[in-house]
């Protein structure tokens, strides 16, 4: 049976379905009857979700503006 | 394909230009197409600046790597052979410019962060706050309770959290968990940008969401409803 410090270590590599089987197993059982490591899985999938959320910051028009001309300088009117 | 935040953590998330196939937008660089360079750039302008930032802490410098990276972009892009996909080769181009503005700006006398401690695996090594020395928890995580923790999650106040304990992560945790978990960018190709081994990668990505879990933790325990509740935290050493 893998420790608790195992579980943690491999969790976020359980979450993402990148263990092999035998390891895959190890989590499940483990995580299937300690209580403690469910709570951390459960929190590191929350952290996960969260950090697929962070939105990404917007550009500002004049910056968009800028760029747009710098191609048109290099690569336009072809 | 938009916004779609279910679904299992870490999943690719697929490289979406709205109304273009990839292809079709690299054709559209090489021909000169404005409005192809357009959808890049409303697409990866702010994440690029916000990767830059994992090496280079002044704002200006982020800017300049951000600004000499889309001029690479637009002199070389006959030069993407299309092995991995095109944001990937433009995060590439991105961390090379970063790394080497922040070196110069270090030799000239900014003091630079502490190196990352090597990725070493011994004894003990990244274990959890409550974890014992024989590997069992002595003080398990206490669950969060939340009736809908995905709702709360996505929430502003827990973003704002996840994004401060993600700008204080070391140099090479942040940059290795902006592009797997906020990028979805894959493991391989995320190795390949930051040219690092998978194995040091893992070690970094795991450090890095450890933090971040640690820092979500506190801040919702912190929130809880306190005396009433203090004495039954719901599920702590049940």
């Amino acid at each position: 049976m893998i420790s608790c410090h195992e579980v943690t270590r491999l969790a976020g590599e359980y979450l993402e379905r990148r263990l092999k089987l035998r390891r895959r197993l190890g989590v499940f059982l483990h995580v299937l009857m300690c209580k403690g490591c469910r709570s951390y899985l459960e929190q590191l999938r929350l952290t996960l979700l969260a950090l697929r959320a962070i939105p990404a910051p917007e550009v500002p028009p004049q910056r968009r503006e800028e760029l747009l001309r710098t191609f048109r300088e290099h690569r336009g009117g072809r | 394909m938009t916004g779609r935040r279910e679904g299992r953590p870490g999943e690719r998330r697929p490289d979406t230009w709205p109304g273009w196939d990839e292809a079709a937008l690299v054709a559209g660089l090489r021909a000169g197409d404005e409005a192809a360079f357009a959808v890049l750039v409303e697409s990866l302008h702010g994440r690029l600046l916000a990767l830059a930032r994992s090496f280079c802490s002044r704002p200006e410098l982020a800017e300049e790597a951000v600004q000499e990276t889309w001029l690479a972009v637009i002199k070389g892009v006959e030069g993407f052979e299309g092995r991995a996909p095109l944001r990937s080769w433009i995060f590439s181009i991105l961390v090379r410019r970063a790394r080497t503005l922040a070196v110069r700006e270090k030799r000239h006398g900014v003091i630079a962060p502490p190196d990352e401690p090597p990725a070493g695996d011994a004894e003990g090594a990244d274990r959890e706050p409550g974890m014992g020395a024989s590997g069992r928890w002595e003080t398990p995580p206490t669950p969060w309770g939340f009736e809908d923790p995905e709702a709360a999650m996505l929430g502003r106040e827990a973003l704002a959290v996840v994004e401060a304990a993600l700008e204080r992560l070391p140099e090479a945790q942040r940059s290795a968990v902006w592009l797997r978990d906020v990028e979805g960018v894959g493991t391989e190709d995320a190795c390949n940008i930051l040219g690092v081994s998978e194995t040091h990668f893992r070690v970094l990505v795991h450090r890095g969401r450890s933090s971040i879990r640690r820092a979500l933790d506190a801040y919702v325990q912190e929130r809880r409803p306190g005396p009433a509740r203090a004495g039954r935290p719901r599920g702590a050493g049940e």
